[in-house]
């Protein structure tokens, strides 16, 4: 565990003594208090293009009375620079005053181990892979033109100090392998994309050369996109693969369902708490707790435990997922969802591991029932306006149905939909849930978090799929 | 107060004199430090105040041809050390790369000219408040808008480059930063959309009863919107989307991207890749210009580039490593574009309004569906349908697609470019596109 104190004039007690004071009038808030490591190596045109390390320390100060938050933060673990924050919080909040609430739900559960990814293998041997990557790949096909390969490895220290000297602390691992490959056959270029990862050391994703397998993948996927013809426009049925595909639920339900967008009445979803929002036999759940997840945390960045959260069952809204101050002020509790990218940023209500749950139906049954439509199975990113509802993600493999088969494949395209609507599009929901490989990062107002998809195949009756073919 | 020159200085010296004792050949440092200052507001009362205050520090060692990097915020000597240390020690098992070098000195800048980027006035979060207050009371006075969100951002930011071949320069920048976000909802819809001002200078700062204004009239108008059919359709994008794809066109001429073959302009020096009326221009020393900068971030002087004359290409954005890798010399542009823009066209908004009988004009689009390896586009939009000049409807839910190489081939400009952001454009249409609806 980082020692925030030792290095510095601040002692515990002065800092424990210090957000009492700041705090004893407001409602909620606290110090939070985080190390980062981090690495990145990256191998791309042949040749090892960057190895860089990072170390990041700092303090993000919050105080929070009604509806108003201040917050202020400095890298500098300092007496002067705490006190100087502390002075900005209350001439914030001079005019408003709180009752501090001291009541924090515990736990002993965790959901990762305290290592240091990065210390755990040597660059030697990190460089090693890269290359075998970058030689393997090459030697494969002739068409391939390009490679790149990477890994990312983080530990990041955090520590919650509450008023009344309360602590709260969690050490969090993460890592990402990925590996690009670009294709070029007869005047055409494709590139495919796949990466893994996760809460473990570097190792447990590697064991058994699994890189070959994220190899084969990337080259999979390139290959496939090489023989794509213009995709379709307009509303047709779209069945989507397990795993990965799920960004549609994170795009179209999840961010619908943050508790801020709520409160201030700003999502579509507001005001549909216990209506139907999705056919039955759908439900979703966002869940902190399954072991060494990327989108997993033992306590989220308030120092709330996390939990599984039910957000619809059987089709129907159960729940809004909560940081403490907006479910302070919509008067329920917090589910383990506040989250923020570092100390530099603000708290918010965020997802962690978005799912849809698997059901009983296969997906050569939702093919079979297609006449025409498209049958999607990787995508890149998603995007959504949470206020018209409006939804977008972007294919990278995906194929035509014609007739109940699998067609040709298509060109990358954007699918959009409606969010509050879409879910009662599913008539059917797959038996083979599977959780996406561990390579989300999730952009919400200008904070980048960690998060994990998972989903059965679905099969979704009417979508605007926007390609170029009429 | 941000820190000083002096300080940054002490600190990159500090750093470059250590690695310089380790043995290192050649090193570079970036001493940066930022204080923001933000207030929020929703609905006309304060939501939240929000302060920072950040020193950065990045390092490049270089071992002959070996080279690696670290970042740190701690500022500390003793964790500067360990840092350097590290760095060191990774550059020695990092393989070599012939590309890799410091930048070639006869490039670097040589003379700082003043270009106003910096406004020292303190805006007070009171001050703040008071103009949100304006913004926000402007913006919701039609009973349609039932939310508001607001905030504005004071950002005062010092820097230092150095290098071991005696380059060391910086200066200090600030901007001000407001903006307003507005959902209106009627019996068919909710919808929101928003408007923003950012300047060097706070005199320069829209008045917060203009922006809330248009803020609230952008919203109000998307309200109840159709979807429409799928079609080839002329489309008009709306300045704050035709500047997006000048950014997608800077990426695609990024040495990197052409050094690594991955994008859709590689090979197309000299050659038509705009219609003939096209120009695009990146000019690093408009005086308080957003983008403005006396040098990259190697310290390579940048001067204006043409890189778009009557249609040809003529320049890629150029770095030092991939400037060698493609056997072009640094154009300054290390970071990427400064301020870039389209010259105007010689049409008027109106005339391009009306040019066809029927249009769509795009006021927003999302998602990321613009691939720069096969110039392959296809991204949600929401707008407006326009029949003979008029705007008839809001149009949402729909896509537009294309490619690149032939958007790009159709483009006509209107006359009404101006400077507000570091990438600017005028008003532009794109004929033959296809939209996918119903």
């Amino acid at each position: 565990m980082s020692n925030f104190f030792n290095k510095s004039d601040l002692t515990r007690q002065d800092a424990d003594k210090l957000v009492s004071e700041t705090l004893n009038n407001c409602d909620d808030g606290e110090l939070y208090l985080e190390e980062s490591k981090s690495e990145s190596i990256l191998l791309d045109d042949n040749k090892i293009k960057s190895s860089n390390y990072s170390s990041d320390l700092g303090f993000g100060f919050r105080a929070i009375s009604n509806e108003v938050v201040a917050y202020s933060y400095s890298n500098e673990i300092s007496k002067d620079s705490l006190k100087s924050s502390s002075e900005n919080l209350k001439s914030t909040l001079k005019s408003i005053k709180g009752t501090y609430n001291h009541e924090i739900p515990k736990s002993n559960k965790r959901f990762y181990n305290d290592i240091n990814p990065i210390e755990q293998k040597t660059l030697d041997s990190k460089l090693e892979v890269l290359n075998k990557v970058n030689k393997f790949l090459r030697n494969k096909d002739g068409s391939v033109k390009q490679v790149t390969a990477s890994f990312a490895g983080e530990q990041k220290s955090i520590e919650i100090i509450r008023s009344g000297g309360e602590s709260l602390t969690d050490i969090r691992p993460l890592i990402r392998f990925n590996v690009s490959v670009m294709l070029e056959k007869n005047g055409r270029k494709e590139t495919g994309v796949y990466g893994i990862g996760g809460r473990q050391s570097y190792d447990d994703y590697l064991k058994n050369d699994n890189w070959k397998n994220v190899c084969e993948e990337a080259f999979r996927i390139a290959s496939v996109n090489l023989e794509s013809k213009p995709a379709p426009a307009g509303e047709m049925k779209v069945v989507l693969g397990p795993g990965w595909p799920a960004i549609l639920i994170h795009e179209a339900i999840g961010h619908g369902l943050e508790g801020d967008f709520n409160r201030k009445k700003t999502s579509a979803f507001h005001n549909l708490m216990g209506e139907k929002v999705a056919s039955e036999g759908v439900t979703i759940v966002d869940d902190g707790t399954i072991d060494n997840r990327r989108g997993s945390l033992t306590i989220d960045d308030e120092g709330t435990p996390t939990e599984r959260t039910v957000l619809i069952e059987n089709g129907i809204l159960k729940n809004f997922m909560q940081d403490r101050h907006n479910a302070r002020l919509m008067d329920t509790r917090s589910t383990g969802s506040g989250r923020r990218e570092n100390y530099r940023h603000i708290v918010l209500p965020r997802m962690r591991n978005t799912m849809m749950l698997s059901g009983n139906q296969t997906q050569d049954e939702m093919i079979k029932s297609v006449d025409k439509g498209i049958f999607a199975v990787s995508f890149g990113g998603g995007q959504v306006d949470i206020t018209s509802g409006k939804f977008v993600f972007n294919c990278t493999e995906a194929y035509e149905i014609n007739n109940g088969k699998i067609g040709s494949p298509i060109k990358g395209a954007t699918l959009i939909g409606d969010g509050p609507s879409i879910l009662k599009e599913v008539s059917m929901v797959g038996n083979d849930m599977m959780l996406d490989p561990g390579i989300g990062t999730c952009g919400k107002a200008g904070q980048g978090v960690p998060v994990g998809v998972a989903q059965p195949s679905i099969l979704i009756d009417k979508m605007t799929v926007g390609g170029t073919k009429l | 107060m941000v820190k000083n020159q002096e300080f940054l200085k002490s600190k990159a010296s500090y750093c470059l004199d250590l690695a310089k004792k380790m043995g290192v050949t050649d090193a570079s440092v970036t001493v940066g430090h930022s204080i923001s200052e933000t207030v929020n507001f929703r609905n006309k009362s304060l939501e939240a105040s929000d302060r920072s205050d950040g020193l950065a520090l990045s390092i490049e060692t270089y071992l002959g041809k070996r080279r690696s990097s670290i970042s740190s915020s701690n500022l500390l000597d003793e964790n500067i050390k360990t840092l350097i240390e590290k760095c060191f020690e990774t550059t020695k098992i990092t393989p070599e790369d012939e590309f890799n070098s410091l930048p070639d000195k006869n490039l670097l800048a040589k003379q700082i000219s003043s270009l106003n980027l910096y406004d020292q006035t303190r805006f007070e979060n009171d001050k703040k408040i008071k103009y949100l207050k304006d913004l926000e009371e402007a913006a919701s006075s039609n009973k349609k808008i039932i939310n508001t969100e607001s905030s504005f951002t004071e950002n005062k930011s010092n820097f230092i480059l150095a290098n071991s071949d005696g380059f060391c320069d910086g200066y200090k920048t600030s901007s001000f930063t407001t903006s307003c976000v507005t959902v209106a909802k009627d019996e068919n819809s909710m919808e929101r959309d928003y408007e923003f001002s950012s300047k060097r200078h706070l005199s320069d700062i829209k008045q917060a009863s203009d922006l809330g204004n248009k803020a609230a009239e952008q919203t109000i108008r998307k309200l109840s919107p159709n979807k429409i059919g799928s079609e080839k359709i002329n489309i008009i994008f709306d300045k704050r989307i035709s500047k997006g794809m000048l950014s997608v066109f800077a990426s695609a001429i990024s040495a990197s991207a052409i050094a690594r073959g991955t994008s859709f302009l590689k090979d197309k020096i000299d050659q038509k890749v705009f219609a003939n009326s096209i120009n695009v221009i990146d000019k690093p020393d408009i005086i308080k210009g957003m983008g403005s900068q006396n040098f990259d971030s190697e310290g390579v002087n940048s001067n204006t580039l043409q890189l778009i004359e009557n249609g040809i290409l003529k320049n890629y954005l150029v770095d030092t490593y991939n400037g060698k890798k493609l056997n072009l010399q640094s154009n300054g542009r290390s970071g990427g574009t400064t301020n870039l823009y389209f010259e105007n066209g010689n049409i008027s908004f109106e005339d391009l309004l009306k040019k066809n009988s029927k249009s769509l004009y795009i006021t927003e689009t999302i998602g990321h569906g613009s691939n720069l390896v096969t110039g392959d586009y296809s991204v949600g939009a929401t707008g407006f349908l326009v029949e003979d000049g008029e705007f008839k409807y809001p149009v949402n839910e729909i896509t537009i697609a294309g490619n690149f190489k032939d958007m790009f081939k159709n483009i006509t400009l209107a006359n009404d470019l101006e400077f507000e952001y570091s990438v600017n454009s005028p008003t532009m249409m794109i004929e033959g596109m296809t939209v996918a609806g119903k």
